[in-house]
């Protein structure tokens, strides 16, 4: 073999040559091939495949619905109206890609809350974790102006309520937003730069998945346990036990997905953005789509401008220092018998301002949001922080194979490490 | 399906499964059975998930939709011809004298690089129409103007690359190897005709 070519172990005399001088076949079969995972996730392990399967459904229907579209304000609302009655299967594009938008925060949603459940943000996987809060970043900004080009009512009040947050930075805040908009109001250069962001950003999350994958196989994945995987016997390929696993999640995931787009496609969406938008009129009742609500309650909740929209964006930024925050080495709440319970109620604080970003700010609305946005917080910045010092955890299995395959007898000190009868 | 393998392991492979092999090897060509199923199910899902795909690329129906064109034939007078467009492209009428048609038909087929005769070219004698893109790659030839050039045959001539065209719309010299094509019309009324 001649020097500088990598030493290729496969056969095929094709992949063979090609891998010699570029080894993608040996890097795939390290990574998703043998990549030793340890071998008792459960179904919350899914999420990470399927969201990657939704970026990669969303690029595909966007590209294909970029094609019929027309970024101009006096054209924008017609071309999807045209996409959705000419254009062959104009409408199963659309109504996959705006459901699938949904589709995407759900499972990014679960996954997140996976992530916040077994302590997959602590050591040694808090850049993984924070490379992830980066993804929901760019998630939400992507998500927000592909909402804006259809150019309905609410596209256009959903443009202006957002682009003028950045209106509460003091001093420079009017600048800004007129440099975001590109004018005065929200307008067609608006609308173009918003086309041009929405077609660039996905491939930037692209970009920063592979880092979050790249990431994820030198650390290793957590597991429901959250110890470390002590040696083989803890540990299967990732071909085939979890190819298949991801498979069955992703049929189930696909049942639900095409229920949605078959059967209820505007169940997510506000009727009032099949009205054109018009710069006049703002409607009666406004409201964000469904995943930004509890942003949006804890906007709403600060009778201050300025301290809405600080607040409003901490609530992701304290996600980055998270590692940080929670004080604890035990990283599964499994073994976190108070922790566990409070971020059961923060899980309820999140819905619970859903509901509230949903209302009209009133009355018991506004309670709620309160106590909701006060209890989001104190889990970060008090609750976590404390329990480390305070909080007894429950004793830690040995290893992962041991509650795995139940039955026998203690085994003696370093039994764990020799290879199982079974693996 | 089910009941076919739950009683004959590996029945459905064929003739192998019937010399009754041990139960290990049953169970392998049962996996090998799954296996192809799901390949299967696999490959015919993906065609379904890329057909429409593929299919919202062509023509949506407001496009199919334009593909009818109607001209008023009474205004063009005899000597004149005027250009209009069906699915985008220009469509050649003209109003042929009776020098044009008598040479059109005298040429004697044979001699063509795309045999046609004139007949074949029009419904009426007089009106003759045809997409005015040169069938060699696509430009528009000159001659539907008097002050154009008609090129050697008295028709229509190519500037792109020096294709000429007879009064009938038929190749006589230069690279392009097809006659300009006659699209599919009818007369609505004595001047009226309806493209497409």
């Amino acid at each position: 073999m001649a020097s500088g070519l990598h030493q290729s172990d496969f056969k095929n005399p094709v992949v063979r040559w090609i891998d010699a001088r570029l080894p993608v076949f040996t890097m795939m079969e390290k990574e998703y091939g043998t990549f030793p995972t340890p071998r008792n996730f459960n179904y919350l392990w899914n999420f990470g495949a399927l969201a990657m399967v939704t970026l990669l459904i969303m690029i595909a229907t966007g590209i294909f619905l970029a094609m019929n579209y027309t970024p101009h304000v006096n054209h924008a609302f017609d071309s999807v109206e045209r996409i959705m009655r000419d254009v062959n299967y104009g409408w199963l594009l659309r109504y996959v890609h705006a459901n699938g938008a949904s589709m995407f925060f759900i499972v990014v949603y679960v996954h997140i809350w996976r992530g916040l459940y077994y302590g997959s943000y602590k050591a040694p996987r808090e850049l993984l974790w924070m490379l992830g809060v980066v993804i929901f970043l760019l998630m939400m900004a992507t998500a927000f102006m592909g909402y804006v080009l259809p150019w309905g009512q609410m596209s256009f009040w959903g443009a202006t309520v957002i682009t003028n947050l950045f209106s509460a930075i003091p001093l420079v805040g009017d600048s800004i937003v007129t440099w975001l908009w590109g004018g005065f109001s929200v307008d067609n250069p608006t609308l173009n730069r918003f086309f041009s962001l929405h077609y660039l950003l996905p491939f930037v999350i692209v970009g920063v998945v592979f880092l979050h994958v790249a990431a994820l196989h030198i650390t290793g994945s957590n597991n429901p346990l959250g110890i470390d995987p002590k040696g083989p016997q803890d540990t299967v390929p990732f071909h085939p036990y979890y190819t298949v696993k991801d498979s069955v999640g992703l049929v189930a995931y696909f049942v639900v997905f095409a229920v949605l787009v078959f059967f209820f496609p505007n169940l997510l969406g506000h009727p009032d953005n099949y009205i054109p938008a018009n710069p006049l009129v703002t409607p009666p009742h406004i409201v964000p789509e469904w995943y930004f609500l509890p942003y949006y309650a804890i906007l709403r909740a600060v009778p201050n401008k300025l301290g809405g929209v600080v607040l409003m964006f901490s609530s992701i930024l304290i996600l980055f220092v998270l590692p940080w925050l929670d004080t604890s080495p035990v990283r599964s709440m499994r073994f976190r018998p108070i922790a566990r319970i409070a971020l059961l109620l923060w899980t309820v604080a999140f819905f619970v301002l859903m509901w509230c970003g949903s209302q009209p700010p009133e009355g018991i609305a506004v309670v709620l949001a309160r106590i909701g946005t006060a209890y989001y917080f104190a889990y970060f910045l008090v609750i976590l922080p404390l329990l480390g010092w305070f909080e007894r955890p429950l004793p830690l299995p040995e290893s992962i194979a041991r509650p795995v395959l139940r039955g026998g007898g203690p085994l003696p000190a370093g039994a764990t490490s020799k290879p199982m009868e079974k693996a | 399906m089910a009941e076919t393998l739950a009683t004959h392991p590996g029945a459905p492979l064929g003739a192998e499964a019937a010399h009754g092999a041990e139960p290990e090897h049953g169970g392998g060509k049962r996996r090998d059975f799954l296996k192809l199923v799901t390949g299967a199910f696999a490959v015919v899902g993906t065609g379904a998930i890329v057909w429409p795909f593929i299919s919202s690329m062509n023509p949506s129906r407001d496009v199919l939709a334009l593909s009818t064109t109607e001209v008023d034939l009474s205004p063009i007078q005899v000597g004149q011809a005027v250009t209009v467009v069906w699915r985008g492209k220009p469509v050649f009428v003209r109003h042929r004298t009776q020098q044009d048609i008598e040479a059109a038909q005298q040429v004697p087929v044979s001699e063509l690089r795309d045999p046609q005769t004139d007949a074949q070219r029009v419904i009426k004698p007089e009106w003759l129409v045809m997409i005015g893109i040169c069938t060699h790659l696509g430009c528009v030839p000159l001659g539907q103007k008097p002050t154009d050039p008609h090129g050697d045959y008295g028709g229509w001539f190519c500037p792109c690359h020096g294709s000429h065209y007879d009064t009938s719309g038929r190749i006589r010299k230069g690279p392009a190897p097809k006659n300009l094509v006659v699209p599919p019309y009818t007369f609505t009324s004595d001047t009226q005709i309806r493209i497409g």
